[in-house]
């Protein structure tokens, strides 16, 4: 019977389409303040440069540059401040696999 | 263990479906999860394209009265003449062809306790969970000879739309030489920023089409965001064609009078060919109708989840709700828009929503090529929304022709972004 149920459970959750149980991860949640600048998974439509398609590297460098006052910007040297080294690993490794995709 | 007869089988095996279809997405049962959300602009936009995009099973369905939503950032630049109204215009065509986002134009009436929201034609919508983001309303009760008729002689124009396009016709047809007084709200208030951005471009149309006007700020407060920054490029563009009054410097306004095109104040009447007067606000009408709101007539939530702490199952996000730290701005609705999305599916999914990370930036023009901006990212801490230490914080204050310049490029460009991040 234990057999039976566990199959039974097992394979309503295999029958579910592709949907987030459990929700987002920290991950997710941190890329998805990026978009309201550069755009929807970091597609810019304009003049901001988008996030898409560079490398987890390059981001997690450029960030950390700002965050460090090693790189000048407008405004990416105040807000980088706000977020940790393992906030921009997070981020930066989001949008990495995003292009890959 | 027990030998299982046929019917209890049976009884075994539709209970753990009950289980299942409880404990889990109840997709098992072929019927999703609906969420309604209120209000289609920063934050009812944003939060039903995230919910759609975090959880495609999820049936959203957003209700807005209107087919294009007109954005009050960037309205400022209609007024001074440097774009259209159509440029401040965006539908709603992607929300349902491209993120399956039902939508419903009309008006929605209340949201109550037993998971409906009425609509005003009497439709009923049910929800697992709903979104409630009216933006803000007007107290017509806050000053003297002020009433919603007044708003037709002394715009607003705080609602980006026909109110936006009657202050710009009023400004066209003011004679040069002409006065304009512009008389921001005491806090809070939607976007801190944006009475002096309004200032800003107002003063730039000014100067090239009428240059012998003025424009008089008659404030409710005694300092206001970004002021360093604005002032100095107040100096830098337009000298004496602004000057602002500090609530206790004569700006307090005591009596409208929408006849007459003049205001009362500690110094006497103050008159205007165009007066653009911002009354106080609060929580749009439906969280006030719905018993969301407080005292104040502003929405307590958790500001975590954005759930109400007075209507559970419904979350109020953007202008409307008690957010903390942030301001009251379009960039903190699509901010909490997608924190909430994150939540609910969440919650949907049983699990504890995870602590969120919340931004915001304002970017303000004070000319076409002149852009300053203020950032903040905000953590939660004991349960309450606070700035990160450190983080963000205003343009340099020194004046630079070619940072200004690149901030105002940032501004469109951010612009572009956060109405494709919306609606595309």
């Amino acid at each position: 019977m234990k057999k039976l149920f566990f199959s039974i459970v097992i394979m309503s959750i295999w029958l579910l389409p592709n949907l987030a149980i459990g929700g987002p991860d920290r991950a997710t949640l941190l890329s998805m303040s990026c978009a309201a600048c550069h755009g929807t998974d970091g597609k810019s439509p304009g003049s901001m440069p988008s996030l898409y398609g560079k490398s987890s590297k390059y981001i997690e460098d450029q960030m950390l540059h700002f965050r460090k006052g090693e790189r000048k910007g407008t405004v990416m040297n105040r807000i980088a401040k706000g977020y940790s080294e393992a906030d921009i690993k997070l981020i930066a490794s989001y949008f990495g696999k995003l292009a890959n995709k | 263990m027990k030998k299982i007869s046929r019917r209890n089988f049976g009884k075994i095996v539709s209970s753990v479906g009950m289980a299942s279809a409880f404990g889990m997405p109840s997709l098992v049962l072929g019927a999703s999860r609906k969420v309604v959300v209120i209000g289609g602009g920063f934050g009812g936009a944003t939060a039903a394209k995230y919910l759609r995009k975090l959880d495609s099973s999820l049936e959203v369905t957003l209700v807005e009265p209107n087919p294009t939503f007109y954005t009050c950032p960037w309205s400022n630049t209609v007024l001074g003449g440097i774009n259209t109204m159509s440029d401040i215009g965006h539908g709603y065509g992607a929300l349902k062809n491209k993120h399956g986002v039902k939508v419903i134009h009309a008006r929605a009436k209340w949201v109550s306790g037993n998971k409906t929201v009425t609509l005003e034609d009497g439709r009923k919508l049910n929800f697992d969970r709903a979104v409630v983001s009216p933006g803000i309303d007007f107290r017509f009760d806050s000053m003297p000879g002020y009433n919603q008729s007044a708003t037709e002689r002394m715009p607003h124009s705080w609602q980006a739309g026909p109110q936006t396009a009657l202050l710009r016709k009023q400004l066209e047809a003011m004679p040069n030489g002409g006065t304009v007084l512009i008389c921001p709200p005491g806090n809070p208030f939607r976007c801190p920023p944006g009475p002096y951005e309004r200032t800003s471009l107002i003063a730039h149309y000014l100067k090239n089409n009428k240059p012998q006007s003025k424009i008089i700020v008659l404030d409710a407060k005694e300092k206001f965001s970004k002021q360093g920054l604005f002032m100095s490029g107040w100096d830098l563009h337009y000298g004496d064609l602004i000057e602002w009054r500090a609530a206790s410097a004569g700006g307090k306004i005591s009596r409208v009078d929408p006849t007459n095109m003049q205001v009362e104040t500690e110094f006497g009447m103050e008159k205007g060919h165009v007066v653009n007067f911002i009354p106080a606000q609060q929580a749009g009408k439906i969280a006030r109708d719905s018993g969301l709101t407080n005292s104040k007539g502003w929405c307590p939530v958790n500001q975590v989840t954005f759930e109400s702490e007075l209507l559970p199952g419904v979350h109020v996000i953007g202008d409307s709700c008690i957010a903390g730290k942030m301001p009251k701005s379009g960039f903190s609705a699509n901010s909490q828009g997608k924190v909430a999305a994150a939540s609910i599916v969440s919650l949907f999914g049983g699990t504890e929503p995870i602590t969120p990370s919340y931004a915001n930036t304002c970017y303000s023009l004070v000319t076409p090529n002149h852009g300053i901006s203020v950032a903040k990212v905000y953590e939660i801490s004991n349960n309450k929304i606070v700035g990160i230490k450190g983080s963000g914080g205003l343009s340099p204050k020194a004046e630079n022709a070619a940072v200004r310049a690149q901030e105002a490029i940032y501004t469109q460009g951010w612009y572009d972004a956060i109405t494709q991040d919306m609606f595309g």
